[in-house]
């Protein structure tokens, strides 16, 4: 039951995205709440609802969003896919994988975006968008990431009831 | 053993002594004496007064403390009040002054039927430039709408819910306005770009303008009424090797502080779809 708390908890980071961090940019970009808590919730090792996550976090986000609604959800999708591949097979140092995990999913969804605003014919010029979006933005995401992975681990040992081992 | 002086001798000998120490003190013979003695007097009082005072002052400080202490919170509740309503009070006046402006401008613009709407946020990829306010279908917003403030033209509403509404700014890198240039008299595009600023595109060789001139909407394509306020020309580019000239338009909106905008409610945009000829494989 406690696993529905991501409802109130994934809208009220949407509201937090749209009213305040929309209005703080570092040049063009800003960062992308809902990316960093979907990556620290996917990479809490016991944590089985990520995928859930990931699907109510896309569509909220393609539902206020002027982008393609599918966009948002595809690319958080494939942030949960990369990090269950990093839980599973490849380390468990949580800091260095919260930093390559929002890393990539920045590049992800940023590359994702870019694609489709261009296929629809938006002229973005692609130098001028990693410059001025993208590097802001992926800094301003690896900043949240630190204090999101404790946030997370507490959230997470309080709806799995896990004993705290530290 | 027996004194050879009897008693009251003595006593008178006693008083003449003193009181001829005295006539030479009152004379000031014994000066040097005198200000020794009052000097250490004075100092031994200065230290017992002070020494008594600070005892007084540990067993009487408790209750003043306490007493200072309880004052101390009682006015610094009251200053957070009065800090509270000062904040309060600043930002009434700070959207009086805007809504007065707003209401300056409806009425300098009868010909149209405005309503206003608060910016509540903005969309959360910073690839596009839209702004979200808080009136809706329920208000008669419908898609296509203008949107404008006292200082000029913003945008057109993009999606509509009930009690709220997509705002796509002009400055969106997606977004094209039919504009004219007051002076020049002719017409251009004006487009967005991902940093948001504004530039135009289109402008003909041959159309001489300058830094300075007034861009307005032309009202070509149906999607804006024409004459709303869009900016002033500057930075031209002018090279002869290509079609058209271009330049960039400073906005006489400041798109990153928007709080308060007006929808023009009485204009329907026309969709000219159909009037396109449509291309031939």
């Amino acid at each position: 039951m406690k696993e529905l708390i991501a409802i109130p908890l994934l809208s009220l980071i949407l509201v937090f995205q749209m009213a305040i961090i929309s209005r703080i940019p570092l040049l063009g970009g800003y960062a992308d709440l809902m990316l960093v808590a979907i990556a620290a919730w996917s990479l809490q090792e016991r944590v089985e609802t990520s995928w859930h996550w990931a699907i109510l976090g896309g569509l909220l986000v393609g539902w206020t969003s002027a982008l393609p609604w599918f966009l948002s959800l595809s690319g958080y999708l494939l942030i949960v896919l990369l990090a269950r591949i990093m839980v599973r097979r490849l380390w468990q140092a949580p800091l260095i994988a919260i930093f390559i995990l929002v890393f990539l999913g920045t590049l992800i969804v940023h590359f994702l975006s870019i694609f489709v605003l261009r296929l629809m014919g938006s002229p973005l010029v692609i130098g001028d968008v990693l410059s001025i979006v993208t590097l802001p933005s992926l800094f301003l995401n690896l900043y949240l990431a630190l204090p999101a992975l404790p946030i997370f681990r507490d959230l997470a040992v309080w709806v799995y009831d896990i004993e705290d081992e530290e | 053993m027996k004194s050879s002086f009897p008693r009251s001798l003595q006593t008178t000998i006693i008083f003449l002594v003193v009181g001829g120490i005295l006539a030479l003190a009152l004379g000031g013979y014994f000066s040097p004496v005198s200000n020794l003695f009052s000097a250490s007097l004075v100092s031994v009082q200065t230290w017992v007064s002070t020494r008594y005072i600070t005892i007084r002052n540990f067993f009487n400080a408790p209750s003043d403390i306490l007493s200072l202490q309880q004052r101390n919170a009682q006015l610094e509740a009251e200053i957070s009040g009065l800090q509270t309503q000062v904040i309060q009070l600043q930002q009434q006046l700070t959207d009086t002054q805007v809504l007065a402006a707003l209401v300056d401008f409806s009425q300098a613009n009868p010909e149209s039927i405005y309503k206003a709407a608060s910016v509540i946020g903005r969309d959360p990829s910073p690839f596009l430039h839209y702004i979200i306010i808080n009136s809706g279908s329920n208000d008669g917003l419908r898609r296509g709408m203008p949107v404008v403030t006292n200082q000029g033209l913003i945008g057109r509403i993009d999606a509509v819910i009930a009690d709220a509404a997509r705002v796509q700014l002009i400055t969106d890198p997606a977004s094209a306005v039919n504009i004219r240039l007051q002076s020049a008299d002719t017409d251009a595009v004006l487009v967005g770009s991902v940093t948001g600023d504004l530039s135009l595109e289109m402008i003909s060789q041959d159309v001489k303008i300058q830094e300075g001139d007034i861009v307005l909407t032309s009202g070509l394509g149906g999607d804006y009424p024409p004459d709303l306020l869009v900016g002033q020309l500057f930075n031209l580019r002018k090279r002869d090797y290509e079609l058209f000239q271009e330049a960039s338009v400073q906005s006489t909106v400041d798109f990153s502080r928007l709080e308060i905008v007006l929808v023009i409610m009485n204009f329907k945009p026309i969709d000219i779809t159909p009037l396109t000829p449509e291309e031939i494989p």
